[in-house]
């Protein structure tokens, strides 16, 4: 149904719960240029080109709910056995709703023992969280998760 | 600002072969270069870009943190207990300057 036939034909509801959700979208735009999915695509393509990224073997560990996104807590664990011929190289971590979209690379050696790292974010807006990790052998993996924000950590 | 404090927290002794968690945490703004002051003058970027930690001289651990990282960055990671010796850790500033720690680990 378009607009036109709905202003024609539709009850006078109709229309105004239309103009509801209009309203609702322009108050949850964004107010300040921020990344978005293509940019984080972007930045996975920029490391590794258009190589496939396979699931699992990532558990990126972060709150559901952040109350405050100045603060925002993120653990990443990657399956690996950590031996010298077998661990896993580096991992990256994006944020496809702040002003930038990298947040932290961390490279890892078999001298960790473990593929683990915490360290905290600031988060802008309720987004997704990217996690992409590369083993010695060149594979990838990747993973995503949402975080809702309640207080922005941009000010806003 | 005053000069960042590096704080490190390592256990004292492990057993060989023992996986031991390593915590640090340093005192630093992280200026995203986004913000304006009262003036409307943006504040230029000032953010600590990288984090490294080496045992007895050999990298164990890296972080390449960007702007996105909080305020009083932490940073924890894992090391499997080998031999006595020494961490060495290093932050470093957009503006130049390193900051330095060291925290022994001796292996049973």
């Amino acid at each position: 149904m378009n607009m036109q036939t709905l202003i024609r034909n539709g009850s006078r509801r109709d229309v105004l719960a239309i103009g509801g959700l209009a309203a609702l979208v322009a108050v949850l735009a964004p107010r300040m240029a921020l990344a978005d999915e293509k940019a984080v695509q972007a930045e996975i393509n920029k490391l590794y080109g258009n190589k496939k990224l396979g699931e699992g073997r990532i558990k990126l560990d972060v709150p559901q709910i952040a109350e405050n996104g100045l603060v925002v807590p993120i653990n990443v664990e990657i399956e690996s056995p950590m031996s010298a011929d077998d661990y896993v190289k580096s991992v990256h971590v994006f944020a496809d709703g702040n002003p930038l979209p990298n947040v932290v690379s961390y490279r890892f050696t078999p001298e960790c023992g473990k593929a683990a790292a915490a360290t905290r974010m600031r988060l802008a807006q309720t987004q997704n969280i990217v996690c992409v990790a590369e083993m010695s052998n060149g594979a990838l993996f990747s993973t995503k998760a949402e975080v809702k924000v309640t207080i922005g950590g941009c000010g806003g | 600002m005053s000069t960042p404090k590096p704080r490190v927290r390592v256990p004292a002794q492990a057993k060989k072969g023992e996986l031991i968690e390593v915590k640090t945490l340093i005192s630093h703004e992280m200026e995203t270069g986004m913000r304006k002051d009262s003036a409307g003058k943006t504040i230029p970027r000032q953010i600590i870009n990288k984090f490294a930690a080496a045992f007895n001289g050999k990298m164990v651990f890296e972080a390449d943190w960007h702007t996105s990282i909080s305020a009083n960055p932490y940073q924890a990671f894992f090391y499997k207990a080998q031999e006595t010796g020494e961490f060495s850790f290093v932050w470093k500033d957009d503006n130049g300057s390193e900051y330095k720690a060291t925290a022994k680990l001796a292996v049973s």
